[in-house]
């Protein structure tokens, strides 16, 4: 293994930072797992609850086949363990918007074993993170704690929503690399469509379990911090607890295992104050539901629609497109971004592609708040704008105005780069008679310049750039540097 | 085996079932009582035997993927003890 | 006109036909009979405008010529059937007065063949006794009586028992844990059918142990049990562990020719100390049945001494769970709690009687940590050997012969201290529930203080037909015709 990097140092010396998280990851499903209500967010309270989520007195489980279906599709995309027979346990414990009493979960046979995810480190290389198991289980309610100065408000919209508990090993290192982890799973889940991974709405959750020790030793005791729900909390969160564990422990004290809270208001985590009573769940195999069983067909049919994952893409966009590695990271990171991308780059030069849809593209979007679905320049247009540099009928510089005012327009207007640089008279100018009396004008009213020039051939930049700042930006740039160093003598 | 009564107060704890310190001794006697009768099994040898959960031979059946249920918020709430507007309300949990 | 509460099933069903009375006629004999019944405390809950209007209902069915198969029987059902907009408590403070918005699949199949609801029956708090004496409306009294002693009508099922035998109901619906159908009609002189588990829904009764708990019938005769077999059973796509198959006509198997048929009698359960009576029906019950041509095998169901152990292991573990929803927050009967987990703790202590948290006790014991392979999973195991030694006793014989229950009715009060002596009711039957198989009480005889005693037969899987066949010529044969005397009537 190689060496960690990312030690934090106490007082004693370094300390590493061991991480493994778990992640709930709501199936994307229309229906619960085991009910026919439904799973929309944002609903009136209990609106969608059925006699079998409130747990109502006789009330069976039914479970939703499409959910099984999405969790052997998650599974092949972590290149996991698919169990053709698993089993569906009960969790016993008490919790108000936990209506049966007990959660329907799998505990010692999962429908998904040991798979991989791969992440990309800062410097560069590649990192695999374990997969431990993938297994299905119901959501619980939902309790608003501050609505009642004391009293618990209980929301069983969520009760029997289906979820993918994703359990990883302790293979991480630092928060860096556990955010990597979240969002390349994410990725992947998305790529799949399995999950919606939409952190905000809780559809996507990381459970963090953080421990730290001395290079080389043994795993120290672990605190679990429940349910963080964005990527930048599950850095704060890890950077916090960690700092805390190397603090408590240097001054004497000891780690206590326990199951901790993430205040995003304070940056800290706190133990959760509920009585941390020694967990006994009492796990046993649900006796409403028979045992999940499936055949090798089943799980072949899943796998022959299986979409291009992350991994794969970013290769193929690097081995066809020639991208760098880092560009073809960056635009495999969302399944609708690459689509963008490959779509603009039909018949383009692919890297000028990359770098408008990761340049301009992106920084627009983010400015204005936007998703890549909703972009006001279609990839179509993108393409054709990289084309109108590469035929040199735009200069890049004009190119980037084009491209705001397409931006400015939005998808409505819809004008094409051509008709805009006709429109504003953006051509580039390549007719050499033109470009050739600018630079004339340029060197005449600058003799002191060219004496300089002649001396220190670096200068002739600052003609070409006075040229085109004369020319309005219009001017070929290759045609003005080639006209400013032979009339200057440089070459 | 037989149950003692800081056995019988973890129990409770986890089945949520309140006694008091006067009702331990009995329970303690009567669980005793119950849990050396099962305990006969021991006696069994069941080594590679396969625990059996459920006398259905069949295989589990699914549903479709197609919202059926729900929308009656007033029948799911009509029997609760206490609730606020849509609400169930209980005692405050502290996290 | 004669008295209607006199007819059985199948009679009823006759005489609505021929329109020699009318449901209503019918429906009220039994509603004025059940009103004047409070001594035996048989039902928890009577509903007599719902059960005229039903019946009314009914006569308009026939009179348009669109009878039903039960048009216009009146019948009463265990308070473990949840009923739409009719309190439903499984005889448990826990669930106060819970009125569901929801009608379990069985009774609903009932009244879509046109049965007629009386109301409510009693039984042990969530079916969990053999004497109905741990209801929260207290003890159903068995109509049967030794001398001046009051007895207990078997259980969980009591009020069921209690109702047929009393003739305040035509039929009664009921559940089999480990035996709750068929001890209370052994303690009480009636038909009661466990059928295989999974031959009738579960949704909507109010769940004991989801592994075992069955539905089914306690009547008169063993036609009217193949009846109410006929509509209770269904195939329900709620209930996964519901079996998908065709519901046979179960009246069309009593042809009454059991020639040829294999009857093993399985040699454990000659128990020791089992009274002699109950040993001598047995015996008369065997020649019976060879009488009618049938051929008796010797069988061994080797780990016969186990079942009990293992069920008391098994279902408790399942209830623990199966319990944890009564907890105060979306129904029934909360206490308040200084915090949220001593709310809990108040409700459960307040709302469960003794033999439920002694249950739920042990469950949550055999299912925790550092116990559960000790004692939950040997018991799975032990549950395997137990469907293992029916599956090779079947190889040699088609239906087993045993004695329903080690005594008759006992007297009110007796074992409600020893739990243990309690449990033992359940020796002969239990075995049955742990390897879902259908088993069925027919009443055989009377012991000397002149209270009936059931013969048990045990059919395989899905083997109802056989079954009811071979009990239609056990009926025939033993003639039984004895009514409790009727001490209660007000
Ligand atoms: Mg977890
Ligand atoms: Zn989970």
């Amino acid at each position: 293994m190689a060496e960690n990097k990312n030690l934090i140092s106490g007082a004693t010396g370094d300390w590493e930072i061991v991480l493994g998280l778990e992640v709930h990851a709501q199936v994307a499903s229309k229906a619960k797992l085991f009910s026919g209500a439904a799973t929309e967010f944002g609903a009136e309270p209990n609106s969608q609850v059925s006699l079998v989520d409130a747990a109502m007195p006789g009330m069976l489980p039914v479970i939703n086949w499409f959910c099984v279906e999405q969790a052997v599709r998650t599974g092949l995309g972590l290149k996991a363990q698919i169990n053709n027979y698993s089993v569906f346990d009960r969790k016993n414990y008490f919790y108000p918007d936990l209506p049966q009493g007990y959660q329907i979960s799998q505990f010692q046979q999962p429908i998904v074993g040991e798979g991989a995810i791969e992440i990309d480190l800062a410097d560069g290389a590649v990192k695999e993170i374990g997969i431990e198991r993938l297994h299905l289980e119901q959501d619980a309610g939902k309790s608003l704690h501050d609505q009642h100065p004391n009293m618990s408000f209980v929301d069983l919209n969520r009760s029997g929503v289906a979820l993918m508990e994703i359990v990883s090993n302790p293979d991480m290192r630092s928060a860096a690399e556990a955010q990597a982890y979240v969002k390349k799973l994410r990725a992947i889940l998305r790529y799949l469509g399995t999950c919606d991974g939409n952190m905000e709405q809780g559809s996507l959750r990381a459970d963090v379990n953080v421990s730290v020790r001395k290079p080389g030793d043994e795993l120290g005791t672990r605190c679990e911090i429940k349910n963080v729900n964005s990527i930048r909390f599950i850095g704060q969160a890890i950077e916090y607890e960690a700092r805390r564990q190397v603090d408590l422990i240097e001054d004497g004290g000891t780690v206590e295992q326990q199951t901790r809270l993430f205040d995003p208001k304070t940056g800290e985590t706190r133990a959760m104050r509920s009585k941390e009573e020694a967990h006994d769940y009492r796990y046993f195999p649900d006796p409403d539901l028979l045992p999940l069983e499936f055949s090798q067909e089943f799980v072949d049919e899943i796998a022959k629609d299986l979409p291009e994952l992350p991994d794969e893409k970013k290769a193929r966009f690097i081995n066809d497109y020639g991208l760098t590695p880092y560009d073809a990271g960056v635009l495999v990171g969302e399944a609708e971004n690459a689509a963008f991308f490959e779509s603009a780059a039909e018949g383009q030069d692919a890297k000028a592609v990359a770098n408008m849809v990761i340049g301009s593209v992106f920084a627009g979007l983010n400015k204005a708040d936007l998703d890549i679905a909703d972009s006001p320049v279609s990839a179509a247009q993108v393409g054709q704008l990289v084309g109108l540099i590469a035929d040199d009928t735009v200069s890049g510089r004009s190119a980037k105005e084009v491209f705001e005012l397409m931006f400015e327009d939005g998808p409505d207007q819809g004008k094409n780069p051509a008709v805009i640089i006709e429109e504003k008279g953006l051509k580039q100018v390549t007719d050499t008679g033109a470009i050739e009396a600018a630079v004339d004008e340029v060197i005449d009213a600058n003799p002191d310049k060219v004496a300089q020039a002649k001396e220190r051939p670096k200068m002739a930049g600052w003609f070409v750039g006075q040229v085109m700042q004369a020319t309005g930006g219009k001017a070929n740039p290759q045609a003005v540097n080639k006209l400013v160093m032979l009339k200057l003598g440089l070459e | 085996m037989s149950v003692d009564e800081n056995m019988v107060r973890r129990i409770a704890n986890l089945a949520r079932i309140g006694v008091t310190d006067g009702e331990l001794p009995a329970l303690a006697k009567e669980l005793s009582a119950i849990i050396g009768f099962v305990e006969q099994l021991s006696e069994l040898d069941t080594d590679g035997v396969k625990p059996l959960t459920s006398a259905v031979e069949d295989r589990i059946r699914g549903r479709e993927d197609i919202v059926t249920d729900g929308g009656y918020a007033e029948d799911v709430l009509a029997n609760a003890p206490e609730k606020d507007d849509e609400y169930f309300a209980v005692p405050k949990v502290v996290e | 006109m004669t008295d209607l509460t006199q007819l059985n099933l199948a009679d009823a069903r006759d005489g609505l036909a021929k329109k020699q009375f009318s449901a209503v006629e019918l429906t009220q004999a039994h509603i004025d009979r059940v009103s004047a019944s409070s001594a035996l405390n048989a039902y928890v809950l009577e509903t007599p405008e719902k059960a005229l209007a039903m019946a009314a209902e009914s006569d308009a069915k026939i009179a348009a010529g669109e009878a039903r198969p039960l048009e216009g029987l009146p019948i009463g059902v265990k308070d473990l059937f949840c009923t739409k907009g009719v309190r439903t408590t499984a005889c448990s403070n826990i669930l106060g007065d819970f009125t569901p918005p929801y009608e379990s699949t069985v009774t609903q199949n009932l009244w879509n063949d046109g049965a007629v609801m009386l109301g409510k029956l009693n039984n042990d708090e969530f079916a969990m006794g053999s004497s109905n004496e741990t209801s929260r409306f207290g003890p159903v009294v068995n109509p049967w009586k030794a001398g001046d002693t009051a007895l207990v009508p078997g259980g969980s099922s009591g009020g069921s028992s209690a109702a047929v035998a009393a003739r305040l109901g035509i039929a009664a619906t009921a559940t089999d844990t480990g035996g709750s159908i068929r001890q209370p009609a052994a303690f009480t002189g009636t038909v009661g059918l466990k059928p295989t588990y999974g031959r009738c829904s579960r949704w909507g009764i109010v769940a004991f142990a989801s592994s075992f708990d069955q539905a089914g019938p306690i009547t008169h005769t063993v036609r009217d049990a193949a009846m109410m077999l006929s509509s209770m059973a269904s195939f329900d796509k709620r209930d996964t562990t519901s079996v998908e198959r065709d519901v046979p006509n179960y009246e069309a198997a009593l042809t009454g020719d059991i020639k040829g048929l294999r009857v093993g009698i399985p040699q454990e359960y000659r128990v020791d100390n089992m009274p002699a009576e109950i040993e001598k029906l047995w015996q008369q019950g065997i020649e019976w049945l060879k009488a009618a041509g049938a051929e008796i095998v010797d069988v061994s169901l080797p780990h016969t001494k186990y079942a009990l152990p293992a069920y008391y292991i098994i279902a408790p573990a399942e209830a623990s769970s199966n319990l944890a929803r009564y907890d105060g927050v979306r129904y029934g009967a909360r206490q308040q709690g200084t915090d949220i987990d001593d709310m809990y703790a108040q409700t459960r202590a307040a709302g469960f009687g003794d033999e439920v948290k002694r249950r739920v006790m042990i469950g949550t014991y055999a299912l925790s940590a550092g116990y559960y392979d000790a004692y939950y999973v040997k018991a799975l195991q032990v549950r395997r050997l137990i469907a293992e030694d029916f599956t090779k006793a079947y190889e040699k014989c088609d239906v087993l012969l045993t004695p329903t229950t080690p005594s008759a009715a006992f007297e009110i009060g007796k074992n409600v201290e020893d739990p243990l002596e309690m449990y033992l009711n359940d020796v002969f039957t239990v075995t049955v529930n742990l390897a879902g198989l259908p088993g069925i009480s027919v009443p055989a005889g009377l012991d000397g203080d002149g209270l009936p005693l059931g013969l048990q037969l045990i059919g395989q899987a899905f083997g109802e037909e056989t079954l009811l066949r071979t009990a239609g010529v056990l009926e025939q044969a033993a003639g039984f015709d004895a009514q409790p005397q009727d001490w209660w009537s007000a």
